[in-house]
């Protein structure tokens, strides 16, 4: 009896769930309601023979329960039955299947007037191509992949001059305008998914996949990669913007097509010579740092990090927080950089600077930290704390160790990294959790210093 | 000469003279089998451990930091492997396949005694080289259970210096393994049936482990050379899955590989993996059912060709993984035609199920308990595989919760609930103890509220768009603060079932040490392992005479017989009529 009533009960709380549940599709920001329809169809026929079935299960168990004094009844078979009911089924499944390959038939074939957008995927960053004032995309392949070319397009084509590069975790759509998306990875395997689009496709290194769609609902929504790539897997996170047409082309406006990315000169060391005079007064002549006055050293940091945060400090996505206080005290500096080419000058300037390891200060275990920092940071930030540039993670190793404490305690309060703008800070922020507290951040960081 | 079965031949008997040859270098069946099984729940308690980590992590994710993400891919890794593989394959297969084989067919042993030996050994070897990589430097392989290249071999996933080694060549070897025990099944139940047990006299127990047999013949050769190929990938610098690529700044020096054909190689192992764990599953519940229900299986003929059915379709449905895979989308198609077939004979399988039932006069003990909750997670999980199968729909879903969910109930919780049916059904037959029946029922209502528990509302996150594989979600667009909530009581159930499953573990030691002496035939069933002479079957199973077969295994309340089940050996003029006239029983 307590079978048949749980029976009943799993089935009520099932329909309950189902219609009073407060998780469901998110609303849809594509062409594709014809997906939702499908899921519609199945969820009655399917949720009808759950019903059916539990049911009848219940009620055989209630209505044949032992009794030593009745026999169980004595069919071996029921060919008339077993016809029916193998009939019935083969309609329900041809109506369930029916609607839904019509519905893939449309999303296997692409409009012809949609517009080609690429999606490169790498470990664990978005970034995207639009095709630029000729309509067409030029060719890429990832042995043209330099730290100045990180989507390895084709610098011979001219079909790919005028491509929008946009190493950027943002992308931006136009409302109502057939999409075609050319999905390409450098590595591994990604998936392109933004649940409002209803549709996806993996990312396949080697080749190229598509999807199309239509977007119908302006808005922003979280682009996820759904297909397993790595420890990184769950921060590979972007954000698709769907445009009316005005925001759309300020946007585009906005983007360096290839041939600019390849044309910016590259630093005069010289000249940055005498921008650098600001930065030596706290930063130290030779670029090693001053715990006294809160700066870290510079000399031996990678160069694509120095512009990135010199760049945010300008901007206010770094220094902004009313809780960094030291971080506020950079961001004036860094204004005095008057544009890009200082900033290159000043940096090239750096990168001439010897590079001594700074003096260990903190203390921890670097046994702990071994272990920590080889399952948590080890993976971007390179066995040796060197840093990898395609990953964008600046060098730890041989830099000042109090910054690193500072640092980690700031991602992991959310002082730093919280900022939207801060492309990948969130990627740190997430890390964090990782690291339970202090003494945590002291052993990583001891071992960092071990690998100088 | 009459007809002397291979495993009734004097000479290729082994009777064991040493406790060692009795008990650990064993030929006999029934050690093999209580070998395989126990190792295989051994290894299995291991991956439940590893997911209740998993939980906690997802459930809580900002209060277990000493679960990192490298750390948290390696348990869904692990813990996904052992479960499908080495736990379920194993203990269908291994353990009731090496058990039932013989007993229910009338013979004495395996054809081949001795690679059913070296089966089991190559098998712990296996669960050794697996479990090894927990101890060594990076640890087990975190690529996900289905190893994708190229990221299972790349620095940037945990454990791709040794652990994934390590896992293909444990692959390897479980296949190897499997491959000797493999063939020894079919070759018993094809030379080796006792006198008059045609192949449409066998309990669906054996019908559903045969067909899950021939399925893991061809199926694990897949992976057995994927295995291979990726280790030369990964060891030998070979390009067979590894395309041209820039890893994590570094341009590697394969080219040209595809790692589509890996997974088109795995999935073609894959799917029907899905079913030599579903088979066996099939077969067993069949005959708890009807014996405790004490009627026959409703549709015999149809249950055994549905089982056939199955088993063939399921090598044309691979693909199915792979809607989103990036291969050719037309591919699509056909997949989803092909997958949506395989929904007939199984729903047929239901059907049948429930109409045993229909009429039956059920004793609901407490491998009944687990038969019938079987049909309801069963029912769930199946239809919720037509979500995915239909290409379409499958689009939003795939890589989601929904996933999750629906792989769990339909492969996870239902065959589950069918092996624990099974081992209470069997356990007096193995051990010639009774089990605690509080303490068999106590597991089932924790295990089967529990489960529903944790994956039907899980099936909402999916539909919500939350990602499998995720370590912590983060800040999202769309993720309101119930699903967390919901994600945190999730874990709550799962720890929970976790805990209960030590109660069976308990109940079955306990009772093995201190249980009540069972009947030979305590469910009062038709088929012959329940006719041995002793019990638990000594060496032979059968004494100085193979029994003979009259009939079918489901004669259960045939109408004038004075007995509510006739065992298939008992001759019929020795079956006692009401008034006396003579029995006329089942024609097949």
């Amino acid at each position: 009896m307590a079978f048949v009533v749980a029976i009943v009960l799993l089935v009520v709380i099932s329909i309950a769930l189902q219609l009073f549940s407060p998780w469901w599709l998110q609303p849809i920001a594509s062409n594709w309601s014809g997906i939702d329809a499908t899921i519609d169809i199945t969820m009655w026929v399917t949720g009808f023979v759950f019903i059916a079935l539990n049911l009848f299960l219940a009620y055989c168990v209630y209505r044949f329960r032992y009794n030593k004094n009745r026999r169980a009844g004595y069919e071996p078979e029921n060919s008339k039955l077993e016809i029916w009911l193998t009939g019935f089924t083969a309609i329900g499944v041809a109506g369930l299947l029916t609607p839904g390959l019509f519905v893939w038939a449309s999303f296997v074939n692409v409009p012809e007037d949609a517009v080609q957008v690429e999606v490169v995927g790498q470990q664990w960053q978005w970034s995207f191509r639009y095709p630029g004032a000729d309509g067409i995309l030029g060719t890429a392949d990832t042995a043209y992949v330099t730290p100045k070319n990180p989507l390895g397009v084709n610098p011979n084509d001219p079909f790919g001059q005028d491509d929008l590069v946009v190493q950027d975790k943002e992308m931006h759509l136009l409302k109502n305008q057939n999409v075609q998306l050319l999905l390409r990875s450098k590595d591994v395997l990604h998936d392109y998914t933004v649940a409002p689009f209803r549709v996806k496709m993996d990312m396949v290194p080697g080749s190229v996949s598509y999807m199309w769609l239509e977007p119908t609902l302006a808005g922003s929504y979280d682009i996820l990669c759904e297909e397993y790539c790595g420890v990184g897997h769950f921060i590979m996170r972007g954000t698709v913007f769907v445009d009316e047409q005005e925001e759309y082309d300020t946007w585009i406006s906005a983007q360096a097509t290839f041939s600019e990315t390849q044309a910016i000169a590259e630093g005069n060391p010289t000249a940055g010579k005498s921008n650098y005079a600001v930065c030596s007064a706290c930063h130290g002549v030779n670029g090693e740092g001053n715990q006294a006055l809160n700066a870290p050293k510079l000399a031996g940091q990678q160069d694509w990090y120095l512009r990135q945060q010199l760049k945010y400090y300008k901007s206010g996505v770094r220094g902004t927080n009313p809780d960094d206080v030291y971080g506020a005290q950079m961001a004036p500096m860094a204004s005095t950089l008057i544009n890009d080419t200082a900033i290159n000058n000043v940096i090239a300037y750096i990168n001439t600077l010897p590079d001594n390891a700074a003096p260990a200060t903190v203390s921890g275990d670097p046994e702990k930290g071994a272990i920590l920092y080889k399952s948590i940071c080890g993976t971007c930030h390179a066995d040796n704390g060197t840093g990898i540039w395609s990953v964008h993670a600046p060098a730890l190793s041989g830099m000042t160790d109090w910054y690193l404490v500072r640092q980690l305690q700031n991602f992991k309060s959310g002082v730093r990294g919280a900022h939207p703008q801060d492309q990948l800070g969130y990627q740190m922020t997430a890390m964090m959790s990782a690291l339970e507290g202090d003494e945590d951040i002291n052993d990583v960081v001891a071992y960092i210093n071990t690998l100088r | 000469m009459s007809y002397v079965p291979i495993a009734d031949q004097k000479d290729e008997m082994h009777d064991p003279h040493t406790f060692i040859a009795k008990y650990v270098w064993s030929m006999d069946h029934k050690v093999i089998a209580i070998q395989y099984g126990t190792v295989a729940v051994a290894v299995g308690l291991v991956a439940l451990i590893l997911s209740a980590m998993m939980r906690l992590q997802l459930g809580f994710p900002d209060s277990f930091s000493f679960i990192d993400p490298a750390e948290y891919y390696q348990y869904v890794t692990m813990h996904g492997m052992i479960m499908v593989v080495y736990l379920l394959t194993a203990l269908f297969l291994g353990g009731f396949g090496n058990y039932l084989i013989p007993l229910q067919i009338g013979a004495r042993d395996m054809v081949f005694p001795f690679l059913n030996m070296l089966s089991f050994w190559f098998y712990l070897l296996s669960v050794f080289i697996l479990m090894a990589s927990f101890f060594i430097p990076g640890g087990p392989t975190g690529a996900g259970w289905t190893l994708y290249p190229p990221q299972a071999i790349t620095a940037g996933t945990p454990g791709s210096d040794g652990g994934i080694t390590l896992m293909l060549a444990s692959l390897g070897v479980f296949v190897v393994a499997f491959t000797m025990g493999g063939l020894n099944y079919v070759t018993t139940v094809l030379q080796a049936r006792t006198h008059g047990m045609t192949l449409m006299r066998m309990p669906l127990s054996v019908w559903g482990i045969f067909v899950a047999t021939i399925l893991g013949l061809f199926a694990f050769p897949a992976l057995f050379v994927s295995a291979i190929m990726m280790s030369f990938d990964n060891l030998l610098g070979t390009s067979f899955f590894m395309p041209a690529m820039v890893s994590l700044g570094e341009t590697l020096e394969h080219t040209g590989g595809s790692p589509v054909l890996f997974q088109h190689l795995f999935w073609f192992f894959g799917h029907p993996e899905v079913y030599i764990v579903a088979l066996p599953a099939f077969g067993l519940v069949s005959d708890v059912l009807s014996c405790h229900a004490r009627k026959n299986i409703f549709g015999y003929r149809m249950m055994v060709w549905a089982i056939v059915a199955i088993g063939a379709l399921s090598f044309v449905v691979w693909a199915h993984h792979m809607y989103v895979s990036g291969m050719n989308p037309y591919f699509g198609f056909f997949f989803a035609f092909t997958t949506l077939i395989i929904a007939i004979p199984t729903a047929i399988k239901v059907y049948n199920w429930v109409l045993t039932l229909w009429e039956g006069n059920i004793r609901l003990t407490v491998p009944m308990l687990f038969a019938c909750g079987f049909i309801f997670t069963f029912i769930h999980g199946g239809l919720t595989g037509i979500f995915l199968g239909n290409v379409t729909v499958d689009l939003p879903l795939s890589d989601t919760y929904f996933v999750i969910a629906h792989f769990h109930m339909v492969m996870g919780v239902s065959p589950v609930l069918v092996l624990y049916a099974s081992l209470y059904h069997w356990f007096p037959k193995m051990s010639g103890k009774m089990f605690n029946v509080t303490l068999g029922k106590i597991h089932f209502w924790a295990t089967f509220f529990g489960t529903y528990a944790i994956y039907l509302p899980m099936h909402y996150l999916g539909f919500l768009g939350v990602p499998r594989r995720y370590y912590a979600m983060g800040t999202t667009d769309f993720l309101p603060e119930s699903a967390v909530t919901l994600n945190a009581n999730i874990t709550m159930a799962a720890i929970w079932v976790a805990a209960f499953q030590f109660v069976f573990i308990g109940n079955m030691i306990w009772s093995l040490w201190k249980g009540k002496k069972a009947d030979p035939n305590p469910w009062e069933a038709t088929t012959l392992e329940w006719q041995t002479p002793d019990n638990p079957p000594c060496h032979g199973n059968w004494g100085p005479e193979l029994p003979k077969v009259y009939r079918w295994a489901y004669e259960y309340s045939v109408p004038g017989v004075i007995s509510d089940f006739v065992p298939q050996n008992i001759a019929p003029e020795d079956v006692k009529t009401v008034d006396g006239s003579p029995y006329i029983g089942h024609e097949d």
